[in-house]
């Protein structure tokens, strides 16, 4: 049995990267450090366990990353997905932090693949994890244990108790047993609230019904909205979250991310109304992968569907569950419950618009529609060779963005402005200070292990002075 | 061919979960075989699941593996398939029945072997003879005339060859390997990755042997198990040109090549059986095929034995035990001998197979 009685150095809530990141940080200072994960051993990392690399800035090519990734640039992609709503200074942070992160990683055990051009052509960008992120979660893990870190599973934290701005106790429920834990600092890394339905109802009404949770069930929020109940200041538009495109027929949690589809540039999408709602083919995936979740979630029940031809098939990655398909546009929308009529309107209207062009899967051709709306940019080709498919589509939600506010150095800002002195957060739970709306591939994890260290070093020294 | 199962089923399934993933693409070559693939017919299953070494790399870093819904266990349900296939593809026709039960069949045929062999050497030889010390040269074939020993050593494994050949071009046509016309290159390449067992050193840093640390253990102790019993082989390869060219007759003295050979070997041996099996019984047991480990356990233990015993008889090849235990010996080797390819012996055959349709398929990718 763990050691309640003890009045440990950090107390870590959560079991991520970013919390692992941060307990390895604290402990390698000469911290005694505790962290208390949710989950069970085999659901442990959070959101980590369905990660599979990391957005990191470097100058010169690496073991891992080709060519160069310089801060303005990185700048840019966050400025353009954000589209403003972020906060310089931290994001810059980050950003700079992140060209550290491989190597912080590596010394905790973690492989990284070398480098190749995946399907989603992000090797200049992203260091990839081997085997992807269930073994990063492992080899942290391990690291941790080695170091002498004191590892809780099924162990919830349900509260922080705030006196002031100082933290001092923190009550949880450890495996079925509630216990207290006492500390000199605590970082705060349990993510967000996606998991949590009630929560995501309060703004989105019925529709959260139909929102997949592509990570863990564990993520409900229960420390951030402990922290924002207590006087913490709040940042982040809690309807704003990282979603994608994800198969209609995934589990309602912990699908992960075999459940995406990569299909919708090659395909019209149509709701279940049988409209068209926005451009499939405005940009390469990789920079608009992480716009069709939260457009699918705004349409009626949550619903959408991406129609292609067998031309399409081997143009993106294999789903896990196989497409409808049909001999007929017909044939399909009766399979699909929708109006026929209508969809054969749709595909007749599109395949009119459809220009001469030629077809280039790996980057922006000049194949487009004209006089449509919306119009499809590119990757536009008749659909009129059978069979026809299809894939019903969902939002799957990665994290939500609402969050407790944070300086620089990873500590909690009050509402009143002064900073707490002994609690710290990393990870989801505070990334909307840097996200304000839109996704880059692998930025949660570069702000998990960019702010898990800050925030580790931060309450050692803290602590240890 | 073998036939479409509840195995073979599931790892259709799981290989296309792993597809959609792909997140193990830089581990074993399973991965890379298998994004060349979008549909995975029978043959398809039978290829990859022999083309993998059971490193559990990709198990441990699975974040669909049990108790996900998905259940995804690549290591145990290629375990599965691998059996049946050796089973479908065994020769002569029926043999196949031969790997259910596999534990109980290989520790019978062994220990029928050496107490058949113990038992003929008691009626048949000269009592005063298989008990006293034996020097000089010949003196092993004062206990079984040399060309007994000739007899039964080429029989039982001029079958198992036989048995292991018909078995391999059964099993490359069976599941449509002709079709990646290897070349020498082809050839070269897979050579290389059976003689380095590539594809378990997890691209450097070892694979999942017993949990999800990384560890180069399985590799080690099967190349100690492989190395050794070529160093055997070649001891007698060697022992046989001695008798026939130069007419130099065992035994043979301990510094001498083909003595020494058989020493290190046998050594290598012991080593690596006791190694991989000390694996198989403290390694998580989750993304194993429990079923199967009968026969892997007695043939491990059958190859122990063999080692083992080869290096009493050198120990006590001077005494009086020496006719008892080279009786105990020469009946081991040859129920191995004949079990082969009725056993998990057959492994290096099919994957060996596989490793060279893949090097193939890979060079025209």
């Amino acid at each position: 049995m763990p050691d309640f009685d003890k009045l440990w150095d950090v107390l870590v809530v959560g079991g991520g990267n970013a919390a692992l990141c941060a307990a390895i940080t604290a402990r390698r200072a000469g911290a005694s450090v505790i962290v208390a994960e949710h989950a069970p051993k085999h659901m442990r990392g959070g959101n980590s366990r369905h990660t599979r690399n990391v957005r990191s800035l470097h100058p010169a090519p690496t073991d891992v990353l080709t060519e160069s990734y310089l801060e303005d640039e990185y700048w840019d992609d966050l400025l353009r997905v954000t589209k403003g709503r972020t906060d310089e200074h931290l994001a810059r942070t980050c950003i700079r932090a992140s060209q550290y992160a491989p190597e912080f990683l590596q010394s905790c055990g973690v492989v990284f693949q070398p480098s190749l051009s995946g399907t989603l052509s992000l090797s200049r960008t992203n260091a990839f994890f081997l085997g992807g992120g269930k073994a990063l979660v492992n080899a942290v893990y391990r690291t941790a244990e080695s170091l002498g870190v004191e590892l809780l599973y099924d162990c919830e934290v349900q509260h922080i108790h705030m006196e002031g701005g100082h933290a001092t106790e923190a009550i949880v429920n450890h495996k079925g047993f509630p216990q207290r834990i006492r500390f000199k600092a605590v970082i705060a890394a349990s993510g967000g609230f996606q998991a949590n339905r009630d929560w995501l109802r309060k703004y989105w009404g019925d529709a959260a019904d139909n929102f997949q949770i592509r990570g863990t069930p564990y993520a409900q929020g229960k420390i951030l909205k402990d922290l924002l109940a207590q006087g913490i200041q709040e940042v982040g538009d809690p309807t704003q979250f990282h979603a994608v495109a994800n198969d209609a027929r995934a589990p309602m949690e912990d699908g992960g991310l075999a459940m995406r589809l990569d299909c919708v540039p090659f395909s019209v999408v149509v709701n279940e109304n049988v409209e068209r709602f926005y451009d499939e083919g405005e940009d390469t995936w990789p920079k608009r992968y992480a716009i069709w979740g939260r457009l699918i979630a705004q349409q009626p029940n949550q619903r959408a569907f991406a129609i292609s031809d067998v031309k399409a098939i081997n143009d993106y990655l294999p789903s896990v569950f196989p497409p409808i398909r049909a001999d007929t546009i017909g044939e399909l929308a009766q399979k699909l419950g929708l109006d026929v009529a209508k969809l054969e309107a749709v595909v007749a209207d599109y395949n009119a618009a459809v220009r001469p062009g030629t077809f280039n899967g790996q980057k922006l051709d000049d194949c487009s529609t004209e006089g449509l709306t919306p119009p499809k940019s590119h990757w536009a080709r008749r659909i009129d060779t059978p069979p026809f498919h299809a894939h019903p589509l969902r939002p799957g939600i990665t994290f939500t963005f609402l969050s407790v506010k944070v300086n620089d150095r990873a500590r909690v800002v009050m509402a009143d402005g002064t900073l707490a002195s002994n609690l710290l957060a990393c990870g989801e739970i505070m990334s909307g200070n840097i996200l304000g709306q839109g996704y880059l591939a692998g930025f949660g994890m570069a702000i998990g292990t960019s702010f898990g260290r800050i925030a580790g070093e931060e309450a050692a020294k803290t602590v240890l002075n | 061919m073998n036939a479409e199962t509840e195995a073979t089923a599931d790892a259709r399934r799981m290989m296309e979960i792993c597809n959609a993933c792909r997140y193990c693409e830089s581990y074993c070559a399973v991965f890379p075989a298998m994004t060349m693939r979008r549909d995975f017919s029978l043959g398809d299953i039978t290829h990859l699941a022999n083309l993998c070494h059971g490193c559990k790399g990709c198990y441990h870093a699975c974040q669909y593996a049990p108790p996900h819904a998905f259940g995804v266990n690549i290591p145990q349900v290629f375990a599965e398939v691998r059996q049946e296939s050796y089973a479908a593809h065994a020769w002569p026709e029926g043999a196949g029945r031969l790997f259910e039960k596999n534990g109980t069949l290989v520790t019978a045929v062994a220990v029928f072997g050496a107490t058949l062999a113990m038992l003929l050497s008691v009626l048949l030889v000269d009592p005063s003879v298989l008990t006293s010390a034996q020097r000089g040269p010949g003196a092993f074939f004062r206990v079984v005339p040399h060309w007994l020993m000739i007899l039964l050593g080429l029989g039982t494994f001029g079958w198992a060859i036989l048995a292991m050949v018909m078995g391999g071009i059964r099993y490359w046509r069976a599941t449509g390997a002709s079709a990646s016309q290897p070349g020498p290159y082809a050839a070269a390449v897979a050579a290389h990755d059976i003689a380095t067992l590539r594809n378990l050193g997890g691209g450097g840093h070892g694979c999942n042997d017993v949990d999800d640390s990384f560890s180069m253990q399985k590799r080690l102790f099967h190349q100690a198990l492989f190395g050794g019993f070529m160093l055997c082989f070649a001891a007698t390869c060697v022992g046989t040109i001695y008798h026939y060219f130069f007419g130099w007759k065992s035994p043979h003295a301990f510094l001498s090549l083909p003595v020494q050979l058989g020493f290190w070997g046998g050594l290598f041996m012991c080593v690596g059986a006791i190694g991989l099996t000390r694996i198989k019984i403290i390694t998580d047991p989750v993304p194993v095929a429990r079923r199967l480990l009968g026969g892997e356990f007695a043939i491990l233990g059958l190859l122990f034995l063999i080692a083992a015993t080869g290096l009493l008889l050198l120990a006590l090849r001077h005494t009086g035990a020496m006719g008892m235990m080279l009786a105990l010996h020469l009946g081991l080797v040859f129920s191995f001998f004949l079990l082969m390819p009725y056993s998990k012996m057959v492994h290096g055959v099919y994957r060996g197979l596989s490793l060279l349709r893949h090097a193939a398929e890979k060079k025209k990718a």
